[in-house]
């Protein structure tokens, strides 16, 4: 049983969950995802393993509600139990050898750019944290990011928290002003990531990309999650979800990223509906 | 009295024009009176040649002499001593290649109906029959089962029925594997796949579903610290192929395993269904096998009103079975031999638009047997499309071959198994069916899943004695 053990909004629409899921606890790494049906009808998604606890059993996963699935999640409470819960899946995002990284998180891509920045300052490397926001209302980890950064820029596009301006002048003004990295981090929206991936690619600066396609099995038997990558078909489950960022064919990726926008959001607009009739028990 | 009728007593089919619109069974199955005159057909021959054709020798003349007499339990449970899932493979199981390939009705006319005949005493006994199985006496072992399509299911039926305490590891969140994923509801319906998961389950075998072997637990772990004594692998064919052409990434292009994931398994054939899917109305499926066959019927129930097979040689090498190939016609899927695709043409907004293609020749056969398909120059044409769904096979999933040390791998990553055993380079792994082979077929992979269920036995027993002796 993946019983939710703690549920904690993190902003109005993100929410944060910790799930009992001991086998996948034992194994989890940064970077890696899981796979979850809310319940015996329902869609698999992947979601980002934000942190875990091996001796506590839990893993931890903040989601954004943007579809039925994610609704239907956000409506379960503490005590409740996920149907399925598969993973961890997807390769760990490689960490050795590095000194000083660069992590640049997005939005709720923070999820998984954190507990890569925490395995990172946790091995000895040095950590500088570029986190974004729309304002301040949607900031998240912001201060889980200042605990283990040596340096922490948070950015928001209106400018009601930290500076105002995009992740990418952040990065741009600490490689100007001197900062080697080792390795540029990026994980946020694709446009995001297609400009983080730009700008690094200028100074020749190595990059990885964390990339979040449609997936259904999550182990490579569907090729639903298929990305360009220097030029080549690659399955974001098994041979991601990381990647070389100025390997990644973004437009590509953009282009197949809204396939279903319309199904999702009259998908979302049904989960809804369903709620405010009443017509699903609201524990 | 004999049947001297020189053709099978007809299979009772839905109409092609009714059935094109829903995903019901196409077949519709005997009524005990059809299986009767059916099984009267069969001459007992002493020789038996029908046996020794079917991979998991089923004692195929005793049971249809126990149908020709109205004994239908009986003959089930002669089926089942050598073949745990007799439901699904008299549906699936391509008997034209194997047991009916050899029956000596055969030589002058059809041979026996012995799929039909299977598929008639499986159903009796789901309909009449459900009693719970015997449960074995267990012998205190256990063995982990990775993977339940056929494969892993024919070894879990064997070693349960042996009395090992079997978990089989399941990657989904349901059992079945390409039973329930691959192959659509109007071939195998799912409640038929369930009834013999549940049969397995009431003889004790353990259903972990949500289990990746290789991420959430190695094979290593299984053995070593799990405390399994033997480990089968039967996890499949893998992941798709595409053809390595421009635009494949387009929105409407499918891998067969997606679609057809996307509308069995995610139910996307439902009204209301919560997976999304383009259903497409001109819809391209790319390749020539059953799952070729499978995706281009589905399309078409999904509501598309022109579904072509596009395959690059001629109709006379298509792997599909002919029966496949015979219904995708009925119910009015079109055929392009000879043809190749070389690019997909972007429609709007990133959706497809059309694809091109070329034609081809048949020249000298190749290593395969078949004759090798050459473009025919300049002879590049376009078709309008919205849907492409390739179905040209699949690669193994490097999951478990990255997870487990030793364990050797063919050159194009099939897992090492002797085929009388499937005895791995690994002692206490043993591997079969698609993972092995690379594609192949339903009952080839139960076949290796029995044959490595004896093995493990072997093995074990033979383990267990040393430590014995030591």
């Amino acid at each position: 049983m993946f019983t939710i053990r703690e549920k904690i909004p993190l902003n109005p629409t993100v929410t944060k969950m910790v799930v009992d899921a001991p086998r996948i606890a034992r194994k989890a790494e940064p970077g890696q995802f899981i796979i979850l049906r809310v319940d015996d009808e329902g869609e698999r998604i992947p979601l980002t393993i934000a942190d875990y606890d091996r001796e506590a059993g839990t893993v931890t996963i903040i989601f954004q509600v943007v579809g039925a699935t994610t609704e239907k999640l956000n409506h379960l409470q503490v005590g409740d139990a996920i149907a399925d819960f598969v993973g961890p899946l997807g390769r760990a995002t490689e960490i050795e050898g590095l000194r000083k990284v660069a992590v640049v998180g997005g939005g709720v891509g923070c999820a998984i750019a954190f507990p890569v920045a925490k395995k990172l300052a946790q091995s000895g490397c040095e950590v500088h944290a570029i986190v974004g926001f729309r304002n301040k209302e949607l900031v998240i980890l912001a201060e889980d990011f200042k605990a283990i950064a040596t340096r922490m820029k948070l950015m928001t596009d209106d400018g009601s928290a930290g500076e105002k301006g995009l992740v990418t002048h952040a990065l741009q003004a600490l490689i100007d002003s001197g900062e080697q990295y080792d390795m540029v981090f990026a994980v946020g929206p694709l446009v995001m990531m297609k400009f983080v991936a730009a700008l690094t690619k200028s100074y020749g600066i190595k990059t990885v990309v964390s990339m979040n396609p449609v997936m259904i099995d999550g182990t490579g038997m569907c090729g639903g999650c298929r990305l360009l990558v220097g030029g080549k078909i690659k399955f974001a489950c098994v041979d991601g979800p990381d990647f070389d960022a100025h390997e990644v064919d973004f437009a590509d990726a953009m282009a197949r990223s809204d396939m279903y926008r319309p199904f999702e959001q009259r998908e979302h607009r049904e989960a809804c509906n369903l709620f405010k009739e009443g017509n699903i028990d609201e524990k | 009295m004999k049947n001297n009728s020189p053709v099978k007593t007809p299979m009772p089919h839905l109409d092609p024009v009714l059935r094109a619109q829903t995903f019901d069974e196409v077949a519709t199955g005997y009524t005990p009176e059809m299986a009767m005159e059916e099984a009267r057909r069969c001459l007992n021959c002493r020789h038996q040649p029908c046996v020794a054709g079917c991979p998991v020798n089923v004692h195929i003349p005793e049971f249809i002499a126990a149908v020709a007499a109205g004994e239908f339990e009986k003959a089930y449970q002669i089926i089942l001593s050598t073949n745990s899932l007799p439901a699904v493979c008299g549906r699936v199981c391509p008997q034209e290649s194997q047991c009916e390939r050899v029956c000596v009705r055969g030589l002058k006319g059809e041979p026996v109906g012995i799929g039909r005949l299977e598929r008639f005493v499986a159903d009796y006994h789901l309909q009449h029959h459900r009693q719970p199985p015997k449960m074995p006496v267990p012998n205190g072992h256990r063995v982990a089962v990775i993977g339940s399509g056929p494969a892993g299911l024919a070894c879990a039926g064997d070693l349960a029925r042996a009395g090992y305490a079997v978990t089989v590891f399941e990657a989904l969140h349901v059992a079945g594997g390409v039973l329930v994923y691959g192959i659509p509801e109007f071939r195998l319906p799912k409640d038929i796949v369930r009834a013999e998961v549940e049969n397995l389950q009431q003889m004790g075998v353990v259903f972990a579903v949500n289990m990746v072997v290789g991420k959430v637990v190695s094979v290593d772990e299984l053995l070593d610290e799990e405390g399994f004594d033997a480990v089968f692998i039967g996890t499949g064919a893998g992941l798709p192929r595409f053809m390595d052409i421009p635009g494949e990434t387009l929105k409407g292009v499918y891998s067969a395993n997606e679609f057809l994931t996307r509308v069995n398994l995610m139910k996307a054939y439902k009204k209301n269904a919560s997976t999304p899917i383009f259903k497409g109305s001109r819809v391209a499926v790319v390749g020539g096998g059953n799952v070729a066959m499978d995706a281009a019927r589905c399309a078409k129930r999904l509501g598309a009103s022109h579904v072509q097979i596009i395959y690059r040689r001629s109709e006379a090498e298509l792997p599909a079975r002919a029966e496949e190939v015979e219904h995708a016609k009925e119910e009015g899927v079109a055929f392009s031999f000879l043809t190749n695709p070389t690019r997909i043409i972007p429609g709007e907004a990133g959706f497809v638009g059309g694809m091109e293609c070329v034609e081809m020749t048949l020249g000298e056969p190749d290593a395969s047997g078949r004759r090798s398909p050459h473009v025919r120059e300049g002879s590049e044409y376009t078709i309008p499309l919205d849907v492409v769904i390739m179905a040209i096979g699949t690669s193994p999933n490097p999951l478990i071959k990255n997870t487990t040390a030793g364990l050797a791998v063919e050159r194009w990553g099939g897992i090492v198994a002797e085929e009388s055993s499937g005895a791995t380079s690994r002692p206490g792994v043993f591997a079969g069916g698609d993972a092995v082979t690379g594609a192949a077929t339903v009952i080839a992979a139960m076949g290796a899943g029995k044959r490595a269920a004896a093995a493990i036995d072997q093995y074990v027993t033979q383990k267990i004695s040393l430590q014995s002796k030591a």
